[in-house]
């Protein structure tokens, strides 16, 4: 054998390599290609990128088996004439059948009613060109999956602090001391997230985990807070009540930088009971916070204009105002509300003891306040106050979907904000801070159609599909307050529904409610397995049929990589390319990669051609747009404008001139302008150079406090990135969520709730966080079902997306149901048995494994590790669908009946958020007779035209080559 | 560990191979001290000839074993280390010896070449008897030490496992000389019975003392050595493959206790006292077929005591390999 | 002489199995491969791998430790496996120390993995041979790569910088430091392998908090004191 030490990999072949960005999960790391006779050899992380400055997950060292995998499609196919749909019975067409069938079903769609077809993506990283396209189209029924991931997240912190976790902001992890991370598995910005906590603990940070399950991250943590899933706002709230009694919360910054001193009208008689006094002054109608409020002022002991210069204004305290009007600074309102949520209240809810919960306040309050970081940054804030350094309190905090996944979670959320705001954490070194394009007005500016004559037969539609509203009148509703968009986003049921509800979109559709749809068409989004919820009703909804025979649901078209198990249902499947065959465009007109420094975006370059007949799904919507003659896509003379996506990224502007387009980097004609410029003919080259990212870094004065930063405020409205250089104050108090509330209570002129629904808006839509229990707990008997029943996702599997994956699926081939022995104890079944999981809405059958990282009222699995028997290339006896199993039959996608409606979504009442985590279930043994198989299984999925054969029992891979015994 | 039938066949055949081969000698040398009733040549070359039989399917068997059997002569190289090198190097000697004492005895080469003490006429049957002999006793020491010279298998790691191999494969060899005697109806089946039934004793002494001892094992290795936490609470959650590994097959018999036990005993009674019945009740009956049924029972009995002595081995490395989740 | 190793921190790991694929990726394609896998897509997938990450669980509810322990060959300073070896296929570089097959010789009796405690050698269930981490010798030796690029592909990927490379004999080097400063232990020190690569074990940061930091001088709440005067009947009032 040959000595290694004179092999080099450089002699054995021709070595290339090629730089993009990765695509095995959503973080979107730079990787390096490295190609051995055009053949992929490595794959590994770039060493320049911002985002994982060279290293790389076990999901993104897998790329080579994603690339060669023989679940991938190949070729367009059409469900054969004849046919039941599901049987994955299909025959082979060519790209010029598949679109002439879309082209004709579609235009005829678009020109009698532009809503009979729906868009509806999965996590796929192009939604500014998806929700263009829709926009195009006139359809609103469109969305992504963040209603079923995590719009909480994002919608109870950009309510609150104009900004979010992950791609919005996080925590600067580099100058925090404290680090307090809740309800946040293995998933979302995962790289860098490792990296951040790993230097975190390496200079002596402080890092504590507050979640029911100890995995990934929270192993590391130097302290664990076994917490009850859903009862997140319940200690958040305790631990702000015992910041607020003990007064250790940021004075200072909440006066200037939140709407903690402003005064609101408190008088329950009053139309305008809980909106906040405003000086009778002229303002321009715009989205942002007019700043015609009042503080009441220490010195004058009366009302006095915000940030009068020299103004101290009360944070606590109940006033009357010269015209008679009582009032209080919202702070007293919060402390008000805080008064109930003491420790002991909290103590059984949460199961954390009192004195921990109280132990948790102490530390970050002191931490905050003795430990302050002061860099020597001069900067400018939005009143003109030069300030001669950048302060900040150093305690950090990270959460994601275990508070989001709730129907609590946006008040839990929200009272995240206001902890983190209270301890003055935000856009400061050592808290949260943000990545452009945010901080964002609070809401951001879009807002969704008001009405249905928003959709117009042959026109774009008015609005954008997906917004942010602000009050009732943004509301996309018909004259009865009822919902135009499929899946009742921005409806009265849902009205801050920011991404949609895909997780309703088949049902509603099936049920023909509000209205049935022809067309609906599906980009990697697995809706008949793990994305959806009720997998295995939502399967029969795909093949149910009308009296007369047709499918309730027409006309199915899926385009994936893979052949998931949706593709199953298809009617017409579209062969998606992989990551390393296709360009694409990490925008900032959707989720960018920024950096707190400043923006970031990326694209994908093509290192392989596509695999058979593959198409990029960019490519087919420029294809389908320019077909559809779509006005973005269409010349004034009729013609096609692009010629394919990446034509269309280059010379795609907003509007014409705008100079904004997909690519911030290298922009204007030579390419020496960012953000904002000409559309560049050499721009693809210029991201290539410089390893498929664009990273512009803000001067120092710019990176913090960016809320009231007026040069960085400024900055960014030149760079188009904002519409107005006003101030984001931090809404501590919500007026936005107390005009949703008055006008359910009938004291607001204009648009009011169907009655159904008025309660329950004005329930939920409190203008102050709340807690309440998670709506399955308050509508089943959760003695009979004792236990909460949570999924993760593990580090090396994104979803479904890789069961498909030789080396990953290695890893995790099947799951189990992890579970306290005291639950085994008191069911009387062992470690490793097979044991019956029951919600009220069903059961499956798995295995058990005992552990004692997992708080006894809650059972877990690892997400989407269970696959339908021959499903994603795999042979129908695979371990993923005899021994692995999907949660989410369990999980009703509706509530029960109840006052407020039918059919509504099983979903946070203020964003249908899919509310996942709500499932409550009891666990028994399964009988010794029983088949040692996961139940329920499924008919197997055939392996389709086009698909490889099956490899055969060994794989020995060795750059592009598979050796087959 | 996993029980490799390879190797359970290995050395149970060279075993009783060896042990034949012992027995033939060991009758030579009673012969000539006239304890017993001298033979032909034929007799002690047709008895070698069947050892060799028994050695060269051992060998064929070991090969089973290996991955890459075309590049077994590499095995030789490494003798002054490995154990395992060394039983390659002595088998094909010990087989050589085998062959040339049958060959000697075949040829009729029993002129005296020189004279010890008074009366001892040493030819050539003799001398390659008494250096196949030692060679033998090497070989069963060279196989035995592969077992016991693996310090991590506490289990085998013991000069019983020497024994065993030494008294269990002379005692099947005798057993096998008996059944061979009794086949063609000679009279030593006595003898060769009596001293089988000797080394039976011996060898199932030894392995009693080698399980009373593998039952108190104080393991060197836990959980706590093997990952560094000392804690008294500590368990494998997962093992970081869901579908097995070359650690999982190769280091656990995946057998539940309950048939771990059932194979003990039978190897326990199929080993000790069903053939020393057996072989007993041949001397009373002078039956000529139970001495070889004492054989064939016995033989069997040592696979099971080979298969026990494998899963018996609880493998350091085990302790990774706990749970799969 | 060098003896090359892996420090591993477990304060850090969290455990994603990035070092266990992209080692996989790398050998399979390099010097050491093919890294063959068996039933790829079907019942009981299995296969050739170097590194494995495994999980612990220490204590109990609620003081319970998830401990992630990735593992591979620790290229022991007195490597039970070489010795065993009858073909001389296992061998210890003289020049490094690390702990190689040579698959051309090797015979595939398995007698190394016997002989190793840490069960870190696999067999190659096509080929049939041995195979074992290489500290990705045909990586730290190319210098054709650059000096970043030499170090194993686990190390590189790692996102939490768990794994230190380096030389465990040069007192000054990285892996030395974190041994001595950190308390670097071997595993199953009993059996006198003296594994080459280390462990760097758990550490805790606590905060204490005195009554004093909660009573404090700066108390905004004093800036809150809104007991004014209303007009309403005090003592001064009514009594002398």
């Amino acid at each position: 054998m040959q000595d290694p030490v004179s092999h080099s990999d450089s002699n054995v072949g021709r070595v290339e390599v090629k730089e993009t960005t990765c695509y095995m999960c959503a973080c979107r790391c730079g990787i390096r290609v490295h190609l051995r006779d055009g053949e992929v050899r490595y794959i590994d992380g770039n060493p320049n990128h911002p985002l994982n400055k060279g290293v790389i997950c076990a999901k993104g060292s897998s790329g080579i088996m994603k690339q060669y995998s023989p679940g991938r499609l190949t070729k367009p196919l059409r469900r054969k004439a004849g046919a039941e749909r599901g049987e994955s019975a299909f025959e082979v067409i060519s790209w010029d059948e598949a679109f002439q069938m879309l082209e004709e079903r579609l235009s005829k769609l678009r020109a009698e009613d532009p809503k009979k077809f729906a868009l509806f993506t999965g996590r796929d990283q192009m939604q500014a060109l998806t929700g263009m396209f829709a926009k195009q189209f006139g359809t609103p029924n469109y969305a992504a999956h963040g209603g079923f991931c995590s719009v909480n997240m994002a919608a109870g912190l950009i309510y609150t602090i104009g900004g979010s976790f992950w791609e919005f902001g996080g925590p600067d992890l580099e100058r925090a001391k404290l680090f307090v991370m809740i309800g946040t598995a293995e998933d979302h910005h995962s790289n860098p997230l490792k990296i951040a906590i790993s230097e975190f603990k390496r200079r002596g940070g402080r890092f504590i985990s507050i979640n029911p399950i100890r995995t990934g991250y929270s192993a590391i943590a130097d302290e664990w807070v076994p917490i009850k899933p859903g009862t997140d706002g319940a200690l958040i709230l305790a631990i702000t009540h015992e910041i607020l009694k003990l007064g250790l919360f940021d004075r200072e910054f909440l006066v200037q930088y939140t709407n903690a001193a402003e005064l609101v009208v408190d008088d329950p008689s009053r139309p305008d009971h809980g909106l906040f006094y405003r000086a009778e002054m002229h303002v321009e109608e715009g989205c942002f916070d007019p700043q015609n409020k009042l503080w009441w002022d220490r010195d004058i002991d009366g009302p006095i204009s915000t940030h009068t210069p020299g103004a101290d204004p009360r944070l606590m305290g109940s006033y009357t105002l010269e015209d008679g009007t009582p009032v209080k600074p919202s702070f007293q309102l919060l402390k008000e509300r805080l008064e109930q949520y003491t420790p002991e209240w909290a103590a059984p809810i949460t199961g954390i003891p009192a004195e921990t919960i109280r132990r948790l306040a102490h530390e970050m309050g002191v931490m905050a306040r003795d430990q302050k970081i002061e860099l020597p940054i001069k900067w400018t804030d939005c009143w003109d106050n030069e300030h001669e350094s950048v302060t900040g309190n150093p305690v950090a905090f990270h959460a994601m979907r275990g508070l989001a996944a709730h129907s609590n979670g946006f008040q839990s959320i929200r009272a995240l904000g206001i902890l983190m705001t209270v301890l003055g954490t935000i856009d400061r070194p050592g808290g949260f801070r943000h990545k452009a394009p945010y901080p964002r007005p609070i809401p951001p500016c879009p807002k969704p159609p008001h009405g249905p004559e928003a959709v117009q037969p042959n026109t774009p539609l008015d609005g954008l599909p997906l917004g942010w509203p602000a009050k009732p009148e943004d509301l996309f509703v018909d004259a009865e307050g009822e919902a135009v968009r499929i899946d009742k986003a921005f409806s009265w049921e849902y009205p801050l529904s920011v991404h949609g509800l895909m997780h309703n979109v088949i049902t509603n559709a099936w049920r023909g409610d509000p209205y049935p749809i022809d067309t609906l068409l599906l980009f990697m989004a697995n809706m008949a397995w793990n994305s959806s919820m009720n997998t295995g009703e939502v399967r029969k909804m795909l093949v149910d049929k009308n009296p007369d025979g047709e499918y309730k649901i027409p006309f199915l078209v899926v385009c994936d990589t893979f052949a998931s198990e949706t593709v199953a249902f298809a009617d017409l499947v579209l062969p998606d390319t992989s990551y390393l065959e296709r360009h694409d465009a990490l925008s900032m007109l959707d989720r960018p990669i920024s950096e707190f420094d400043g923006p970031v975006d990326a694209v994908r370059i093509p290192v392989l051609p596509p695999k058979g007949e593959c198409k990029p799904f960019q490519d087919v919507l420029i294809e389908l747009g320019s077909r559809l003659k779509l006005p973005a896509f269409t010349k004034e003379d009729g013609t096609r404008k692009y010629r394919d996506y990446p034509d269309f990224i280059v010379n795609y502007e907003t509007s014409p001139g705008s100079g904004i387009g997909f690519l911030a980097g290298w922009r204007g004609k030579s390419g020496d302008q960012v953000l904002k410029g000409e559309p560049n003919p050499r721009q693809w080259e210029m991201y290539a150079k410089n390893g498929s990212f664009f990273h512009h870094e803000l001067p120092r004065n710019y990176q913090y406090m960016r809320n009231w930063n007026k040069g960085y405020l400024h900055w960014a409205r030149a760079h188009g990135m904002v519409r107005y250089a006003e101030p984001i104050t931090l809404h501590l108090y919500s007026e936005i969520l107390q005009r949703f509330r008055l006008a359910a209570q009938g004291k607001r002129p204009g648009r009011q709730p169907p009655d159904r629904l008025r309660k329950r808006v004005e329930t939920y839509f409190d203008p102050l966080p709340f807690y309440f229990d998670p709506l399955e707990d308050q509508m089943v008997d959760t003695r009979r079902y004792p236990l909460n029943a949570l999924t993760q996702r593990p580090m090396a599997m994104y979803h479904s997306w890789d069961s498909q994956n030789a080396w990953l699926r290695q890893i995790h081939s099947h799951n189990y149901l992890f579970l306290s022995p005291s639950v085994g104890i008191e069911n009387g079944f062992k470690d490793g048995d097979w044991v019956w999981v029951e919600s009220t809405h069903g059961k499956v059958r798995c295995m058990c494994r005992f552990s004692e990282a997992v708080e006894p009222g809650t059972v877990w699995t690892w997400n989407a590790i269970g696959k339908a028997s021959g499903a994603w290339g795999l042979s129908a006896d695979a371990d993923e669908s005899r021994k692995g199993f999907l949660l989410n039959h369990l999980i009703a996608e509706e509530l029960p009946a109840h006052d407020a409606g039918e059919h509504l979504s099983n979903a946070d009442p203020v964003t249908g958020q899919a509310a996942w985590f709500d499932v409550r279930v009891r666990v028994y043994k399964a009988d010794d007779k029983e088949p040692k198989m996961t139940s329920p299984q499924f008919k197997a999925m055939p392996r389709l035209p086009g698909q490889e054969k099956k490899r055969g029992k060994w794989q020995a891979y060795v750059a592009g080559v598979i050796g087959k015994k | 560990m996993h029980p490799a039938f390879s190797v359970i066949f290995l050395t149970t055949l060279i075993g009783a191979g060896q042990g034949l081969y012992l027995a033939m000698v060991t009758g030579q040398l009673y012969a000539i001290a006239q304890f017993v009733e001298a033979q032909k040549d034929q007799f002690y070359a047709i008895g070698s000839l069947v050892a060799l039989v028994f050695l060269i399917a051992g060998l064929v068997a070991s090969f089973f074993h290996l991955g890459r059997p075309e590049r077994a002569w590499r095995a030789a190289s490494k003798w002054r280390t490995s154990w395992l090198s060394r039983e390659v190097i002595i088998l094909p000697i010990v087989m050589a010896l085998v062959f040339a004492y049958a060959a000697a005895h075949w040829m009729g080469w029993t002129n005296p070449l020189f004279q010890l003490g008074a009366s001892l006429q040493v030819d050539v049957t003799l001398l390659l008897g008494i250096v196949g002999t030692l060679a033998s006793l090497a070989l069963f020491v060279c196989t035995a030490m592969i077992y016991a010279g693996v310090k991590f298998l506490q289990e085998w790691h013991t000069p019983l496992t020497v024994t065993n191999f030494i008294f269990f494969g002379a005692a099947s060899g005798f057993m096998l000389a008996a059944a061979y005697s009794a086949y063609i109806g000679n009279p030593l089946v006595t003898f060769f019975g009596t001293w089988a039934v000797i080394l039976t004793f011996v060898g199932i002494g030894s392995r009693l003392m080698h399980l009373r001892r593998n039952g108190r094992i104080k393991r060197k290795s836990t959980v706590q050595t093997a990952i560094g936490v000392r804690h008294n609470a500590l368990v494998q959650r997962s093992q970081g493959a869901m579908g097995g590994s070359f650690n999982t097959r190769e280091f656990f018999h995946g057998q539940s206790d309950r048939v771990v036990d059932m194979v003990r005993y039978a190897f326990l009674i199929l080993v000790f006292p069903l053939p020393v019945l057996l072989i007993g009740a041949a001397h009373v009956t002078e039956s000529p077929n139970l001495p070889i049924l004492a054989f064939l029972v016995q033989f069997v009995g040592l696979m099971a005591e080979r298969w026990s002595f494998f899963a018996e081995a609880k493998h350091p490395q085990n302790l990774y390999y706990q749970s799969v989740a | 002489m060098t003896q090359l190793a892996l420090v591993i921190d477990l304060n850090v790991c969290v455990g994603c199995h990035a070092c266990v694929t992209s080692c996989k990726e790398w050998n399979t394609s390099g010097w050491a491969g093919p890294m063959v896998d068996q039933n790829p897509y079907d019942a009981s997938p299995t296969g050739t791998f170097f590194n494995r990450v495994q999980t612990f669980e220490v204590g109990t509810f609620p003081n319970t430790e998830t401990v992630h322990f990735p593992k591979s060959c620790l290229h022991c300073e007195e490597p039970p496996c070489v010795p065993v070896c009858p073909t001389g296929a296992s061998y210890k570089r003289p020049d490094n120390g690390v702990v190689l097959v040579d698959y051309d010789k090797c015979i595939g009796c398995k007698y190394c993995s016997w002989a190793c405690p840490y069960g870190a050698r696999e067999v190659d269930e096509e080929q049939k041979v041995m195979k074992k981490c290489t500290l990705c010798i045909d990586r730290i030796t190319d210098p054709k790569l650059s000096e970043r690029d030499r170090k194993p592909s686990c190390v590189l990927a790692c996102p939490s910088s768990a794994r230190l490379f380096g030389d465990v004999h040069d007192p000054d080097s990285e892996v030395s430091i974190a041994i001595r400063e950190r308390g670097g232990y071997q595993l199953m020190p009993e059996w006198g392998t003296k594994p080459a690569n280390h462990y760097l074990p758990r550490q805790k940061t606590q905060m204490h908090i005195d009554q004093d930091e909660l009573t404090r001088v700066d108390n905004p709440l004093r800036k809150e004191d809104l007991t004014t005067y209303t007009g309403e009947e005090t003592l001064d009032d009514v009594a002398w």
